[in-house]
């Protein structure tokens, strides 16, 4: 059972990931993507992660994907608006990735298969990764807390309007 | 819960690989800077999803506290990028990367 939902789901990533990138559409290309980050939820879900699960759909489907709509949207680039690109440009982006992925394949294929195995299945609840969070790992918290600041403080400084002295 | 699955570990590395893949493949492929900042959140996903899965196998929950993390991260440099492209918007009229010719040698 587990299988095939793992099959399922890889396969609607691998699909809506590839949507992502070939849609004419931006905003087409935006909801592919969403898309892609539910299957993985689903993959984390899988996994026993569930608070990973829940945080990656609440951040990435929730506040990440509605803001590229919202720029999306604000700029009014829902048209298609983008440049051809040469053809042999095309083809040699396709052959670098398909390189590239031809390359890792061929170096962990023979890696050994074994089974993934879950001694503990309790690590990914709220409570077992909140007492890591909190305790091992408690000064990268509060320094991921500066930098986000920083980075809304960055953000407004640099789409604020210069005013014209 | 069982604590055997069926699948192997290796194809949670072949899935992360093709995606991965494609995410540089946007990247090299698109002209639009908005595409290429989604095919780059694809990237960092693939990598979260191995983390998880090792994280899983070796019974260790920091992998999984590192893709919070990575997620924060993710989060900043969406918020920052994406008033950059505002800013490359406003000056330029466009999003097309091709128009930022000005450093290039």
């Amino acid at each position: 059972m587990t299988q095939y939902v793992f099959y399922f789901l890889s396969f609607l990533a691998i699909l809506s990931a590839l949507m992502v990138v070939f849609s004419k559409n931006p905003i087409h290309s935006v909801l592919y993507l969403v898309l892609t980050f539910f299957a993985i939820a689903g993959h984390y879900l899988l996994l026993n992660a569930q608070f990973l699960a829940i945080v990656h759909i609440v951040v990435y489907a929730g506040a990440i994907m509605v803001l590229f709509l919202y720029v999306l949207m604000l700029l009014n680039l829902n048209v298609d608006a983008e440049p051809v690109k040469k053809n042999w440009v095309k083809f040699a982006g396709v052959l670098s990735g398909g390189l590239l992925m031809l390359t890792l394949v061929a170096t962990f294929h023979k890696a050994e298969t074994m089974p993934l195995i879950q001694d503990n299945p309790e690590i990914g609840v709220t409570a077992n990764l909140g007492k890591i969070l909190f305790g091992e790992f408690a000064l990268p918290f509060e320094i991921s807390s500066v930098l986000l600041l920083s980075a809304m403080i960055g953000a407004i400084m640099l789409s604020k309007k210069e005013v014209k002295k | 819960m069982g604590t055997l699955q069926a699948i192997p570990l290796n194809h949670y590395i072949f899935l992360s690989v093709i995606l991965f893949s494609i995410g540089v493949m946007g990247v090299l492929l698109r002209r639009n800077a908005i595409i290429i900042f989604m095919c780059i959140e694809l990237m960092l996903n693939a990598v979260n999803l191995l983390m998880v899965a090792f994280s899983a196998h070796h019974g260790d929950g920091s992998g999984q506290v590192f893709v919070f993390f990575i997620m924060a991260v993710a989060a900043a440099e969406v918020a920052v990028g994406l008033s950059i492209l505002i800013m490359m918007h406003r000056n330029t009229n466009t999003t097309d990367v091709g128009f930022l010719n000005k450093l290039k040698f």
